[in-house]
């Protein structure tokens, strides 16, 4: 690593203050590795562990608000998080793997914009809203591409405000090393509409119109069937093709959907 | 940047002075001479290095020392009360949970804050709680066999 100075303020507007061109620091799961690879060389970090308003879960009317800094872990087993929004818990209970769980943070994941993370399908499919320390932002407009938000520099995430839904589920293909989303699609049921969030696919989040308004007319996983997906702009690697991105696109879907319906 | 940093580590009271860029398990391993603790590919996949910090399993290779400033750290070291070794550790010799053992510290923390938070695990939940330890030896068999006992004998 190269050096960097390391301050631990209480507040959000001390962390904003004490930023100065350096790295807001949440779970460090990305962060940490990245620092050690030299491929990033923040003067500062500014870690936000120590910053009581960053923290806690609360239930408030027709939605929960979480804390930015609250690790994977807490959401997957807090009780009021399964009775609201169990598809939530679910997909933050299946991030990377325990230990990773225990220390990265819902605030770090979307900031971060990882075309492979999970949250990021949670944030656009259940329609959430993104609170930072100056103003608040759709889910629909946060994620700008690959790596990128629409974050300003030195803006930090407090809380993510996740509307209660009537339903919902996510279902991933991981990839068997990493465990990151090859794809993961998140199919939400509103009440008012269907959502759906792809993620792992392409550089970053994206909802799926086509896969909306079929589901629109009929919530059942055929309904999807016969309905090209386009692998232009989707993800290459050595993990898969885009072609196979595309068509794990609908099987995902068709698991998801599946998965909604069983909750009655 | 030189800070200075306190924490319990296996029950003991701890200060010193570190920089900003050691990791905790540099801190342990180097500093504390606590080498129980393993590093493996020291890019936050194997799991050796896991250690609890204020009770749950973390990657001390993906934490910065001063992260740990004002927490309580277990390590391997910490877990045995004088020469009864804890629940988990006892099932690992008894099944054979290991061959070279290399992994074994990390399997060991790993396992028993699963156990923690699930006192009962199903074998599928043995395999997914341990998703983030690798074992190049042996197959993990005898692995998720000594935890499924461990689980047992915790609740005798």
């Amino acid at each position: 690593m190269y050096p960097f100075n390391y301050v631990r303020p209480t507040s959000v507007a001390e962390a904003v203050a004490a930023l100065d061109g350096g790295n807001f620091l949440s779970g460090g799961m990305t962060l940490l590795p990245s620092l050690k690879m030299r491929l990033a060389r923040p003067e500062t970090l500014v870690d936000l562990a120590g910053i009581a308003e960053l923290t806690g879960i609360k239930v408030e009317s027709g939605s929960i608000s979480i804390g930015a800094m609250t690790r994977h872990s807490e959401v997957a087993r807090s009780a009021d998080v399964q009775r609201e929004l169990p598809a939530l818990a679910e997909l933050a209970g299946g991030i990377g793997d325990p230990l990773v769980r225990n220390r990265g943070t819902i605030g770090g994941s979307i900031a971060n914009s990882d075309p492979s993370a999970d949250y990021p399908a949670a944030v656009v499919g259940l329609g959430a809203t993104i609170v930072t320390d100056r103003r608040e932002i759709s889910a629909d407009k946060f994620f700008t591409g690959l790596f990128a938000t629409a974050l300003q520099p030195g803006e930090l995430v407090t809380r993510i405000r996740f509307p209660i839904v009537r339903r919902a589920a996510y279902a991933k293909f991981p990839s068997p090393a990493s465990r990151y989303a090859m794809v993961g699609v998140m199919v939400v049921d509103t009440g008012k509409g269907v959502r759906v969030a792809v993620t792992g696919a392409g550089p970053c989040v994206f909802r799926l119109a086509t896969f909306e308004a079929a589901l629109d007319k009929q919530f059942a996983p055929q309904a999807i069937d016969g309905l090209a997906v386009s692998a232009d702009g989707l993800n290459q690697d050595l993990h898969g093709t885009p072609e196979y991105r595309a068509n794990l696109i609908s099987v995902m879907t068709r698991r998801a959907v599946t998965a909604v319906q069983a909750r009655g | 940047m030189s800070i200075s940093v306190a924490m319990e580590v296996n029950g003991r009271k701890i200060t010193a002075k570190v920089e900003s860029t050691t990791l905790l398990v540099e801190f342990l391993r180097r500093d504390l001479r606590l080498t129980g603790t393993h590093v493996g590919c020291d890019t936050s996949q194997c799991g050796a290095c896991v250690v609890h910090v204020d009770g749950q399993a973390v990657k001390s290779c993906t934490m910065l020392a001063v992260q740990a400033n004002g927490t309580a750290v277990t390590t391997i070291e910490g877990l045995a009360s004088g020469t009864q070794l804890h629940a988990v550790q006892e099932a690992f010799r008894n099944c054979h949970g290991l061959q070279c053992g290399y992994c074994t510290p990390g399997m060991i923390m790993t396992a028993v804050d699963l156990l923690k938070n699930n006192p009962n695990p199903t074998e599928h939940e043995i395999r997914e709680g341990l998703a983030g330890n690798i074992c190049r030896c042996t197959g993990y068999q005898n692995i998720v066999k000594a935890v499924a006992s461990a689980a047992k004998a915790l609740q005798a």
